[in-house]
């Protein structure tokens, strides 16, 4: 086996890279993929309460990193899906205490006994972000449809592009479709006008992804949320499937629009 | 083999280094070390301008490599790289940095113009799309072939032509020439300057975007259709 390296990333914060990790992680374990999941926002950890796991914390990423602890017993085993595994963060450290290089090291260890492994990168530019960067064999990055977080998206795929771990496939991520219909919302057309990358994912807006995220059971599970349903059909779409895009409304022409035009494009 | 790795040449008062981008950096930078070595005397006092291309290279191996000059009388004065690492690592030794792109064109070095009352003027050219956070300088003239993206920022001492959207801010004619222009198919800059000049895009979305050109007439920048 060898393991894919995805990193999950935005720029901006706020726009659902923990949320998104959590639910691609749970998704793919639910596909039968054997997943392991690196939270690498040292100092700021947050992906172990979305997947209720923070109780069963002993070791951490720096831990392993620094030798402290065997990087199998930092892994924290799911409680519902036996594949899936969390590396969490350290939550007294900062992003410093843990090099690119490190990071290169620790995923070339998962690589051999992981089918996936799935990186939640820290908000901004700096060493948390090149940390995470560093071991992508693929990067997802994350945008909502407002023009800040666009802005940043951008700024991310241009420093992907230097580093030659680019340009990446975009998650759109908080979509309302009744909005975009009034035009009080970016579109996903005119998003990827500005960013030209391939979508991967569209995600509507669903008020139960908060509570899910409180309880610590991803929304994915729900299988009446749209929003689950979308994070499922990325997850397909990772594993190489071809899975048109859902209509977010039923007399969205528009989303039907979309749907055929990327379903053809293969994203 | 040995000497492709490393290219040193004669640029105006100064050395351009270009190395590899794929070789393993400790050993090109002592691969350098030697070349220099063997014609030390020839080297000696030049201002270096440092290419390395889309290597990403640390804080701390820039500042190697520019110990490393220093040592054999060797000054580092500029770095090109596509690498915002790089970049950031020259920022942070105070050297100037600049995307690859952009530098004195010098392939015409040594021939003669081709026909002298076309000699033209020099100028960059980017055949990518500058995203946001980018910043391209020229003290001539920049085309890019590709967008500009909000939040990218072009300056330019000549004219600016974009052959895609322009959405960034554009600087035309920036040391004071009223006669620069700026042309693109899409004209929707966030700002744009000539000369001493500023502008802003109306708000209202256009219907059709249309190659359009800005320049100054009577004393402030007018947009016309680019015919």
């Amino acid at each position: 086996m060898t393991g894919k390296v995805v990193t999950i990333t935005s720029g901006k914060g706020g726009v659902g890279k923990t949320t998104t990790t959590a639910n691609l992680g749970v998704a793919l374990a639910r596909l039968g993929q054997k997943v392991a999941l690196i939270d690498a926002d040292i100092g700021l950890r947050n992906l172990d309460i979305v997947l209720g796991l923070e109780n069963r914390i002993v070791y951490d990423l720096v831990d392993v990193v620094e030798g402290r602890a065997k990087l199998r017993a930092a892994l924290i085993k799911h409680k519902s899906f036996p594949e899936l595994y969390l590396l969490p963060a350290a939550q007294t450290r900062d992003k410093t205490a843990v090099s690119p290089q490190d990071m290169i090291q620790l995923c070339n260890q998962l690589r051999p006994e992981f089918d996936f492994i799935l990186i939640d990168c820290p908000a901004g530019i700096e060493r948390g972000f090149r940390n995470a960067v560093a071991p992508a064999d693929e990067v997802l990055i994350i945008t909502n449809p407002e023009v800040s977080a666009v802005r940043d998206a951008d700024r991310i795929i241009g420093l992907l592009e230097a580093e030659h771990k680019g340009p990446g496939r975009l998650i759109l991520n908080r979509v309302k479709g009744d909005m975009i219909r009034k035009g009080e919302m970016l579109s996903p057309d005119d998003v990827t006008d500005i960013l030209g990358i391939k979508i991967v994912g569209i995600v509507p807006e669903d008020e139960n992804v908060v509570p899910s995220s409180n309880s610590g059971i991803p929304i994915t599970l729900n299988n009446s949320s749209r929003a689950g349903k979308a994070f499922h059909n990325i997850a397909r779409r990772l594993m190489g499937e071809r899975v048109p895009f859902m209509s977010l409304e039923d007399s969205g022409s528009f989303f039907k629009r979309l749907s055929r035009m990327f379903s053809g494009g293969g994203g | 083999m040995r000497d492709q790795l490393i290219n040193i040449k004669g640029v105006g008062d100064g050395l351009r280094i270009t190395l590899d981008e794929a070789e393993e950096w400790n050993s090109i930078t002592a691969l350098l070390a030697t070349r220099i070595d063997q014609q030390s005397a020839f080297f000696n006092g030049a201002r270096v301008t440092l290419d390395v291309g889309a290597r990403p290279v640390r804080k701390d191996e820039m500042m190697s490599v520019k110990a490393l000059l220093d040592r054999r009388g060797l000054v580092l004065t500029v770095v090109l790289s596509d690498s915002q690492t790089t970049l950031d690592s020259a920022d942070a030794l105070d050297l100037r940095a600049n995307v690859s792109a952009v530098q004195t064109p010098d392939l015409v070095d040594g021939l003669a113009p081709f026909n002298p009352e076309e000699e033209g003027t020099s100028g960059v050219m980017i055949r990518r799309t500058l995203r946001s956070g980018r910043t391209v300088r020229s003290a001539g003239h920049v085309v890019i072939f590709g967008d500009v993206n909000p939040g990218a920022e072009i300056q330019a001492a000549g004219d600016v032509i974009v052959w895609g959207r322009l959405r960034g801010v554009v600087h035309a004619g920036a040391d004071g020439d009223t006669s620069a222009v700026v042309c693109a198919l899409d004209m929707t800059p966030t700002q744009l300057r000539i000369a001493g000049y500023l502008t802003t895009s109306p708000q209202d979305k256009r219907q059709r975007p249309k190659p359009e050109v800005a320049l100054i007439r009577d004393g402030q920048i007018v947009v016309e259709v680019w015919e």
